[in-house]
Protein backbone atom coordinates (compact mmCIF):
# COMPACT_ATOMS: atom_id res chain seq x y z
CA UNK A 1 0.00 0.00 0.00
CA UNK A 2 1.32 3.44 -0.86
CA UNK A 3 2.25 6.01 1.72
CA UNK A 4 -0.50 8.31 0.38
CA UNK A 5 -3.09 5.58 0.86
CA UNK A 6 -2.03 5.07 4.47
CA UNK A 7 -2.30 8.75 5.28
CA UNK A 8 -5.63 9.15 3.47
CA UNK A 9 -7.11 6.20 5.33
CA UNK A 10 -5.87 7.53 8.66
CA UNK A 11 -7.59 10.87 8.00
CA UNK A 12 -10.82 9.14 6.99
CA UNK A 13 -10.79 6.97 10.12
CA UNK A 14 -10.20 10.00 12.34
CA UNK A 15 -12.78 12.26 10.67
CA UNK A 16 -15.60 9.82 10.19
CA UNK A 17 -14.98 7.78 13.32
CA UNK A 18 -15.22 4.50 11.36
CA UNK A 19 -13.25 1.29 11.89
CA UNK A 20 -10.03 1.05 9.89
CA UNK A 21 -11.06 -2.26 8.26
CA UNK A 22 -14.05 -0.57 6.66
CA UNK A 23 -11.88 2.00 4.90
CA UNK A 24 -10.98 -0.02 1.81
CA UNK A 25 -9.99 1.70 -1.41
CA UNK A 26 -13.34 0.77 -2.95
CA UNK A 27 -15.32 2.25 -0.07
CA UNK A 28 -17.63 5.11 -0.97
CA UNK A 29 -17.53 7.93 1.56
CA UNK A 30 -21.27 8.44 1.49
CA UNK A 31 -22.66 4.96 0.73
CA UNK A 32 -20.22 2.82 2.74
CA UNK A 33 -18.74 5.09 5.38
CA UNK A 34 -21.81 7.11 6.36
CA UNK A 35 -20.41 10.52 5.42
CA UNK A 36 -22.72 13.44 4.70
CA UNK A 37 -22.01 16.33 2.33
CA UNK A 38 -20.48 18.41 5.11
CA UNK A 39 -18.16 15.51 6.01
CA UNK A 40 -16.93 15.48 2.40
CA UNK A 41 -16.12 19.19 2.61
CA UNK A 42 -14.21 18.57 5.83
CA UNK A 43 -12.33 15.58 4.41
CA UNK A 44 -11.29 17.59 1.38
CA UNK A 45 -10.05 20.38 3.70
CA UNK A 46 -8.11 17.82 5.73
CA UNK A 47 -6.55 16.27 2.60
CA UNK A 48 -5.54 19.74 1.39
CA UNK A 49 -3.84 20.44 4.68
CA UNK A 50 -2.15 17.06 5.04
CA UNK A 51 -0.75 16.90 1.51
CA UNK A 52 -0.36 20.59 0.65
CA UNK A 53 -2.51 20.17 -2.47
CA UNK A 54 -5.38 22.31 -3.60
CA UNK A 55 -8.53 20.38 -4.49
CA UNK A 56 -10.87 22.68 -6.41
CA UNK A 57 -14.63 22.22 -6.09
CA UNK A 58 -15.10 20.56 -9.48
CA UNK A 59 -12.42 17.98 -8.61
CA UNK A 60 -13.81 17.49 -5.10
CA UNK A 61 -17.22 16.67 -6.57
CA UNK A 62 -15.69 13.72 -8.44
CA UNK A 63 -14.08 12.22 -5.34
CA UNK A 64 -16.56 9.65 -4.08
CA UNK A 65 -14.40 6.71 -3.01
CA UNK A 66 -11.23 6.39 -0.97
CA UNK A 67 -9.40 5.40 -4.15
CA UNK A 68 -10.60 8.57 -5.93
CA UNK A 69 -8.99 10.64 -3.17
CA UNK A 70 -5.70 8.70 -3.22
CA UNK A 71 -5.48 8.92 -7.01
CA UNK A 72 -6.18 12.65 -7.08
CA UNK A 73 -3.63 13.38 -4.39
CA UNK A 74 -0.92 11.20 -5.98
CA UNK A 75 -1.44 12.99 -9.28
CA UNK A 76 -1.37 16.49 -7.83
CA UNK A 77 0.92 16.57 -4.82
CA UNK A 78 4.16 18.44 -5.39
CA UNK B 1 -23.99 32.29 32.63
CA UNK B 2 -23.09 33.89 29.30
CA UNK B 3 -19.40 34.03 30.16
CA UNK B 4 -17.30 34.45 27.00
CA UNK B 5 -13.82 34.10 28.44
CA UNK B 6 -11.47 32.14 26.22
CA UNK B 7 -13.59 33.02 23.19
CA UNK B 8 -12.71 35.33 20.31
CA UNK B 9 -15.04 37.46 18.21
CA UNK B 10 -14.94 39.38 14.94
CA UNK B 11 -17.35 42.33 14.94
CA UNK B 12 -17.96 44.41 11.81
CA UNK B 13 -19.10 48.02 11.97
CA UNK B 14 -17.68 48.04 15.48
CA UNK B 15 -17.07 51.76 15.82
CA UNK B 16 -20.69 52.68 15.08
CA UNK B 17 -23.44 53.21 17.66
CA UNK B 18 -24.86 49.69 17.94
CA UNK B 19 -21.56 48.07 16.92
CA UNK B 20 -19.59 49.73 19.70
CA UNK B 21 -22.19 48.65 22.27
CA UNK B 22 -21.94 45.07 20.97
CA UNK B 23 -18.14 45.09 21.05
CA UNK B 24 -18.08 46.52 24.58
CA UNK B 25 -20.57 43.93 25.80
CA UNK B 26 -18.67 40.99 24.26
CA UNK B 27 -15.38 42.30 25.68
CA UNK B 28 -16.91 42.81 29.12
CA UNK B 29 -17.97 39.13 29.17
CA UNK B 30 -14.35 38.16 28.51
CA UNK B 31 -14.12 37.72 24.73
CA UNK B 32 -11.03 38.87 22.87
CA UNK B 33 -12.04 40.93 19.83
CA UNK B 34 -11.08 41.81 16.31
CA UNK B 35 -13.04 44.99 15.66
CA UNK B 36 -13.58 46.02 12.06
CA UNK B 37 -14.79 49.20 10.43
CA UNK B 38 -14.18 51.37 7.40
CA UNK B 39 -12.86 54.46 9.18
CA UNK B 40 -9.32 53.56 10.25
CA UNK B 41 -8.81 56.39 12.77
CA UNK B 42 -12.21 56.05 14.40
CA UNK B 43 -11.74 52.29 14.62
CA UNK B 44 -8.28 52.52 16.17
CA UNK B 45 -9.54 55.06 18.72
CA UNK B 46 -12.40 52.73 19.60
CA UNK B 47 -10.09 49.72 19.96
CA UNK B 48 -7.84 51.75 22.26
CA UNK B 49 -10.88 52.67 24.40
CA UNK B 50 -11.70 48.99 25.07
CA UNK B 51 -10.23 47.38 28.17
CA UNK B 52 -8.11 44.36 27.28
CA UNK B 53 -6.02 43.15 24.38
CA UNK B 54 -7.99 43.58 21.15
CA UNK B 55 -7.09 44.17 17.52
CA UNK B 56 -8.44 46.61 14.92
CA UNK B 57 -8.86 45.35 11.34
CA UNK B 58 -9.97 48.13 8.97
CA UNK B 59 -12.03 46.83 6.05
CA UNK B 60 -14.16 48.29 3.28
CA UNK B 61 -17.05 45.81 3.10
CA UNK B 62 -18.03 47.01 -0.37
CA UNK B 63 -14.73 45.57 -1.69
CA UNK B 64 -15.06 41.76 -2.02
CA UNK B 65 -11.29 41.21 -1.94
CA UNK B 66 -11.03 43.06 1.37
CA UNK B 67 -14.03 41.17 2.75
CA UNK B 68 -12.53 37.80 1.82
CA UNK B 69 -9.28 38.75 3.56
CA UNK B 70 -10.95 39.78 6.83
CA UNK B 71 -11.62 36.39 8.46
CA UNK B 72 -8.11 35.07 7.66
CA UNK B 73 -6.72 38.29 9.17
CA UNK B 74 -8.80 37.80 12.30
CA UNK B 75 -7.72 34.15 12.60
CA UNK B 76 -4.09 35.22 12.22
CA UNK B 77 -4.46 37.88 14.91
CA UNK B 78 -6.60 35.95 17.41
CA UNK B 79 -5.70 32.33 16.65
CA UNK B 80 -9.37 31.48 15.96
CA UNK B 81 -12.78 33.07 15.48
CA UNK B 82 -15.49 31.60 17.71
CA UNK B 83 -18.01 34.39 17.22
CA UNK B 84 -18.78 36.38 14.08
CA UNK B 85 -21.05 39.41 14.43
CA UNK B 86 -22.21 40.86 11.12
CA UNK B 87 -23.23 44.27 12.33
CA UNK B 88 -22.05 46.67 9.62
CA UNK B 89 -24.79 48.16 7.51
CA UNK B 90 -25.41 51.11 5.25
CA UNK B 91 -28.51 52.90 4.04
CA UNK B 92 -29.10 54.60 0.68
CA UNK B 93 -32.74 55.57 1.09
CA UNK B 94 -34.81 56.56 -1.90
CA UNK B 95 -38.25 55.91 -3.29
CA UNK B 96 -38.03 52.85 -5.52
CA UNK B 97 -38.94 54.79 -8.63
CA UNK B 98 -36.00 57.09 -8.05
CA UNK B 99 -33.59 54.53 -6.72
CA UNK B 100 -30.38 54.30 -8.72
CA UNK B 101 -28.71 50.99 -9.52
CA UNK B 102 -25.73 52.01 -7.38
CA UNK B 103 -27.99 52.68 -4.39
CA UNK B 104 -29.46 49.23 -4.66
CA UNK B 105 -26.12 47.52 -5.31
CA UNK B 106 -24.21 49.24 -2.55
CA UNK B 107 -26.72 48.32 0.16
CA UNK B 108 -27.02 44.70 -0.96
CA UNK B 109 -23.26 44.36 -1.30
CA UNK B 110 -22.39 45.70 2.16
CA UNK B 111 -25.37 44.46 4.19
CA UNK B 112 -25.98 41.07 2.60
CA UNK B 113 -23.17 39.92 0.33
CA UNK B 114 -20.37 40.86 2.73
CA UNK B 115 -22.16 38.98 5.52
CA UNK B 116 -22.36 35.90 3.29
CA UNK B 117 -18.68 36.14 2.37
CA UNK B 118 -17.67 36.47 6.02
CA UNK B 119 -19.81 33.54 7.16
CA UNK B 120 -18.51 31.39 4.30
CA UNK B 121 -14.94 32.15 5.32
CA UNK B 122 -15.58 31.70 9.05
CA UNK B 123 -17.47 28.42 8.62
CA UNK B 124 -14.29 26.52 7.72
CA UNK B 125 -12.36 27.13 10.95
CA UNK B 126 -15.61 26.89 12.95
CA UNK B 127 -16.37 23.48 11.41
CA UNK B 128 -12.91 22.30 12.30
CA UNK B 129 -13.30 23.57 15.86
CA UNK B 130 -16.78 22.01 16.12
CA UNK B 131 -17.94 25.33 17.56
CA UNK B 132 -19.17 28.61 16.18
CA UNK B 133 -21.60 31.44 16.81
CA UNK B 134 -22.77 33.68 13.99
CA UNK B 135 -25.01 36.63 14.79
CA UNK B 136 -26.17 39.01 12.08
CA UNK B 137 -27.81 42.32 12.90
CA UNK B 138 -30.90 42.69 10.77
CA UNK B 139 -33.73 45.18 11.34
CA UNK B 140 -37.41 45.42 12.14
CA UNK B 141 -37.64 46.90 8.64
CA UNK B 142 -36.66 43.52 7.17
CA UNK B 143 -39.90 42.19 8.65
CA UNK B 144 -42.27 45.12 8.26
CA UNK B 145 -40.87 47.02 5.27
CA UNK B 146 -40.47 50.79 5.20
CA UNK B 147 -41.14 53.23 2.36
CA UNK B 148 -37.94 54.58 0.86
CA UNK B 149 -35.97 51.53 1.98
CA UNK B 150 -36.64 48.83 -0.61
CA UNK B 151 -32.90 48.12 -0.80
CA UNK B 152 -32.32 48.17 2.95
CA UNK B 153 -35.43 46.10 3.77
CA UNK B 154 -34.45 43.53 1.11
CA UNK B 155 -30.92 43.26 2.49
CA UNK B 156 -32.16 42.82 6.06
CA UNK B 157 -34.85 40.27 5.14
CA UNK B 158 -32.16 38.56 3.07
CA UNK B 159 -29.98 38.16 6.15
CA UNK B 160 -32.81 36.35 7.93
CA UNK B 161 -33.42 33.85 5.11
CA UNK B 162 -29.71 33.30 4.56
CA UNK B 163 -29.17 32.69 8.27
CA UNK B 164 -31.93 30.07 8.33
CA UNK B 165 -30.33 28.21 5.41
CA UNK B 166 -26.87 28.35 6.96
CA UNK B 167 -28.23 27.35 10.37
CA UNK B 168 -29.48 24.12 8.79
CA UNK B 169 -26.22 23.49 6.96
CA UNK B 170 -24.03 23.97 10.02
CA UNK B 171 -26.12 22.83 12.98
CA UNK B 172 -24.54 19.36 13.12
CA UNK B 173 -21.16 21.00 13.71
CA UNK B 174 -22.31 22.94 16.78
CA UNK B 175 -22.35 26.19 14.81
CA UNK B 176 -25.39 28.36 15.38
CA UNK B 177 -26.51 31.09 12.99
CA UNK B 178 -28.98 33.66 14.29
CA UNK B 179 -30.13 37.24 13.84
CA UNK B 180 -30.95 40.16 16.11
CA UNK B 181 -33.48 42.64 14.74
CA UNK B 182 -33.37 46.06 16.41
CA UNK B 183 -36.26 48.50 16.15
CA UNK B 184 -35.56 52.19 16.68
CA UNK B 185 -32.33 52.56 18.63
CA UNK B 186 -31.02 55.86 20.01
CA UNK B 187 -28.11 57.12 17.92
CA UNK B 188 -26.59 60.36 16.67
CA UNK B 189 -29.10 60.12 13.83
CA UNK B 190 -32.21 59.81 16.03
CA UNK B 191 -30.87 62.48 18.45
CA UNK B 192 -30.79 64.93 15.55
CA UNK B 193 -34.49 64.45 14.75
CA UNK B 194 -36.85 67.31 15.59
CA UNK B 195 -38.94 66.76 18.77
CA UNK B 196 -42.23 66.40 16.86
CA UNK B 197 -40.75 63.60 14.77
CA UNK B 198 -39.30 61.91 17.85
CA UNK B 199 -42.75 61.96 19.46
CA UNK B 200 -44.37 60.46 16.37
CA UNK B 201 -41.73 57.77 16.40
CA UNK B 202 -42.13 56.80 20.05
CA UNK B 203 -45.94 56.82 19.72
CA UNK B 204 -45.54 53.66 17.61
CA UNK B 205 -43.49 51.92 20.31
CA UNK B 206 -45.45 50.30 23.17
CA UNK B 207 -42.41 50.64 25.44
CA UNK B 208 -42.73 54.39 24.86
CA UNK B 209 -39.06 55.04 24.30
CA UNK B 210 -36.25 54.39 21.85
CA UNK B 211 -33.98 51.44 22.51
CA UNK B 212 -30.32 51.66 23.46
CA UNK B 213 -27.34 49.98 21.84
CA UNK B 214 -26.93 47.98 25.05
CA UNK B 215 -30.39 46.45 24.54
CA UNK B 216 -29.21 45.04 21.21
CA UNK B 217 -25.84 44.03 22.63
CA UNK B 218 -27.46 41.93 25.37
CA UNK B 219 -29.22 39.80 22.74
CA UNK B 220 -25.95 39.39 20.85
CA UNK B 221 -24.14 38.28 24.03
CA UNK B 222 -26.83 35.67 24.66
CA UNK B 223 -26.71 34.24 21.12
CA UNK B 224 -22.88 34.21 21.26
CA UNK B 225 -22.76 32.29 24.52
CA UNK B 226 -22.13 28.59 24.98
CA UNK B 227 -25.51 28.40 26.74
CA UNK B 228 -27.37 29.36 23.53
CA UNK B 229 -26.08 26.29 21.67
CA UNK B 230 -29.58 24.87 21.07
CA UNK B 231 -30.89 28.11 19.55
CA UNK B 232 -30.29 28.40 15.82
CA UNK B 233 -31.96 29.90 12.75
CA UNK B 234 -33.81 32.36 14.98
CA UNK B 235 -34.28 36.11 15.09
CA UNK B 236 -34.51 37.95 18.41
CA UNK B 237 -36.50 41.16 18.00
CA UNK B 238 -35.33 44.03 20.21
CA UNK B 239 -37.85 46.75 19.47
CA UNK B 240 -39.87 47.72 22.54
CA UNK B 241 -42.86 45.88 21.12
CA UNK B 242 -43.23 47.99 17.97
CA UNK B 243 -43.53 44.84 15.87
CA UNK B 244 -44.47 41.47 17.30
CA UNK B 245 -43.59 38.59 15.03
Amino acid sequence: MSETADRVKKIVVEHLGVEAEKVTEDASFIDDLGADSLDIVELVMAFEEEFGVEIPDDAAEKISTVRDAITYIDEHKG
Amino acid sequence: MFELSGMTALVTGASGGIGSAIAQALASRGARLAVSGSNRDKLEAFRASLAGDHVALPCDLSEPSQVDALVPQAVAALGKVDILVNNAGVTRDNLAMRMKDEEWDQVIRVNLEAAFRLIRAAAKPMMKARFGRVVSITSVVGQTGNPGQANYAASKAGLVGMSKALAQELASRNITVNCVAPGFIRSAMTDALPDAQKEALTARIPAGTLGEGTDVAAAVVYLSSREAGYVTGQTIHVNGGMAMV
